[in-house]
């Protein structure tokens, strides 16, 4: 079963004002239970609008959103209930942090949901070794950290809820490659640990090349395309058609083609293009001999 | 919600009242509000929403949004008319208990509660219908006299700018915050008035701490590309004055006698 579903789903900002703005454009999708998705597309085109629906934080202007086949904004649903469901990380969500230690920043949101002390305690502490937080920095102020170290404690924070489904917004967003690297890994070491869905926005191809089972693209405010990663970087040509950069690799491979040499273009990692190669390589050398 | 704080927000347009100088806009502004503060008869209360009226329909604003503007005032406007249809003496027309509504109750708190909406969408009309950056203009020009008095006008018009400037960010800021703590859980809706008031901590120390961020980036930033305000500055946009201006000005000083003389007339 698809633990999110939305039917028709339309959103428009300011209405009735010069400011109108249509953020999400009768999006209907089904994300299925345990998927890993990478959510893509231009500045504007909607994808922090559309996420901020499945856990109630913005109500549709028409259409449907269904949790777990349940419909959240129907009359018997606790919309807070929803909001434990789907935990979702904001794009620089170390702004969000207010505590005087982290520890207890992170424990902000298991104690909302009324878990029992020691149990926050047990996810405080594994979270926290997720994120690569080391255990002297939990006693610290989180002002004191840096900015990197910041994001994971907001990170940790939405995770220590353990939430069915995960979003984040753009959790990489102004770190370095290692740092971003990094990230990446704890998120799906994560969705390994606690079997559960994780979409992720981000604006770079290669990260969500890397990361993602499936790709979720988004353009000007309607869905342009969701399949299975492979299948997003065979369509290159669309995508670099309204305006979305592929990743290096799979340019190079397109290229390779168009200048008549008969390999696989749908390469989108640099582990993978090695493959390639070599492959392509080993088998010339068979035809050549 | 935050949202829906519409006051000193700007609504672009290009109607006649958009199109005046700003400073004449805010003597007319000056002006209303002394009409309907000095006038003390519905008759003279009325003088002044005709005028407001007329400018209303002129700048083409839709009147949903001026309704919208006076959402965040109705407590005050509920406040004062239970005040006053309760507590003023008079002709007893209702009682019940130590309850009662007097005629003069009835009547002074219609009275304060048209005073107070046209009050409010008086000002609102200019801040509708002037942005904010010239607003400022202006209201350092008005002031410009002040200077010899060694008033730093300038400083203060760049603050008012600033300010100005910073409130719509601010809101989205708070928006912004408000909805990640909420998807942490943070409920803000219900409990006691105590706890409501603990559940904005998560939200008020996030909000102070990007305040000074911005403030301290800002005056960097200023600092970098050599600010220096006051004298020698040269401006963008000059403002200019016509003749519709003057004619403004006249309509609304003639509509401030009529509420003076009806004043004294009723009086
Ligand atoms: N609070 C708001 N009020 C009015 N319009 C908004 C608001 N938030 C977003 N929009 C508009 O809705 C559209 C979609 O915005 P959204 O933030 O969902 O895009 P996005 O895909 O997340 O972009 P980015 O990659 O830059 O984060 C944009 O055109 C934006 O201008
Ligand atoms: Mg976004």
């Amino acid at each position: 079963m698809s633990v999110i579903k939305t039917e028709d789903l339309t959103y428009t900002y300011s209405i009735g004002t010069p400011f109108e703005k249509t953020a999400v454009d009768n999006v209907s999708l089904e994300i299925e239970e345990g998927a890993l998705v990478g959510i893509i597309g231009h500045t504007g085109s909607g994808k922090s609008t559309l996420i901020q629906h499945f856990n109630g934080l913005v109500k549709p202007t028409s259409g449907k959103i269904y949790i777990d086949g349940e419909d959240i904004w129907g009359k018997d649903v606790k919309i807070r209930d929803v909001r434990f469901k789907v935990g979702l990380v904001f794009q620089y969500p170390e702004y969000q942090i207010f505590e005087e230690t982290v520890y207890k920043d992170i424990a902000f949101g298991p104690k909302n949901m009324g878990l029992p002390e020691e149990e926050i305690d047990r996810r405080i502490k594994e979270t926290a070794e997720l994120v690569g937080l080391h255990k002297d920095n939990l006693y610290k102020s989180p002002f004191e950290l840096s900015g990197g170290q910041k994001r994971r404690v907001a990170i940790a924070g939405v995770m220590a809820m353990e939430p069915k489904v995960l979003i984040l917004d753009e959790p990489t967003a102004g770190l370095d490659p290692k740092g971003r690297d990094k990230i990446l890994g704890q998120i799906k070491e994560y969705h390994q640990q606690k079997k559960s869905t994780v979409l992720l926005v981000s604006h770079s191809m290669e990260d969500v090349a890397k990361f993602a089972d499936k790709i979720l693209v988004m353009n000007k405010a309607k869905v342009f395309c969701y399949e299975d990663t492979p299948d997003v970087f065979k369509r290159a040509e669309e995508l670099t058609q309204i305006g979305l950069a592929v990743p290096q690799v799979t340019r190079v491979f397109n290229r390779l083609r168009q200048s008549g040499i008969d390999i696989r273009t749908d390469v989108y990692t640099t582990e993978f293009a090695r493959k390639t190669i070599l492959e392509y390589l080993a088998k010339r050398g068979e035809s050549n001999a | 919600m935050l949202k829906d704080i519409t006051i000193g927000q700007y609504f672009p347009g290009n109607s006649v009242v958009h199109r005046l100088d700003p400073r004449f806009k805010i003597i007319i502004t000056g002006v209303l509000i002394a009409m309907l503060f000095s006038a003390d008869s519905f008759i003279g209360l009325g003088v002044g929403v005709i005028f407001l009226l007329i400018s209303f329909l002129l700048s083409q604003i839709p009147f949903k949004l001026m309704l919208k503007s006076l959402k965040p005032i109705v407590p005050i406007i509920l406040f004062t008319s239970v005040l006053n249809i309760f507590f003023l003496e008079g002709v007893t027309i209702f009682k019940l208990g130590f309850l009662k509504i007097t005629v003069e109750g009835l009547r002074t708190s219609a009275f304060m509660i048209i005073r107070i909406i046209a009050l409010i969408m008086g000002s609102s009309l200019l801040t509708y219908t002037t942005s904010p950056i010239t607003l400022t203009d202006a209201i350092e020009r008005l002031l410009s006299p002040l200077k010899k008095i060694k008033l730093p006008v300038h400083e203060l018009a760049m603050m008012m700018t600033i300010a100005l400037r910073f409130i719509p960010t601010l809101i989205e800021e708070t928006d912004k915050i408000m909805s990640a703590q909420k998807a942490r859980g943070a409920d803000m809706e219900s409990g006691s008035l105590l706890q409501r008031a603990k559940a904005l901590t998560p939200i008020l120390i996030p909000l102070f701490v990007s305040a000074f961020r911005r403030a301290e980036e800002l005056a960097l930033a200023m600092e970098c590309r050599c600010y220096q305000g006051g004298d020698g500055r040269t401006r963008l946009r000059q403002l200019h004055s016509s003749g519709a201006d003057y004619f403004a000005l006249g309509l609304s000083i003639v509509f401030f006698d009529l509420v003076l003389l009806l004043n004294c007339l009723m009086g």
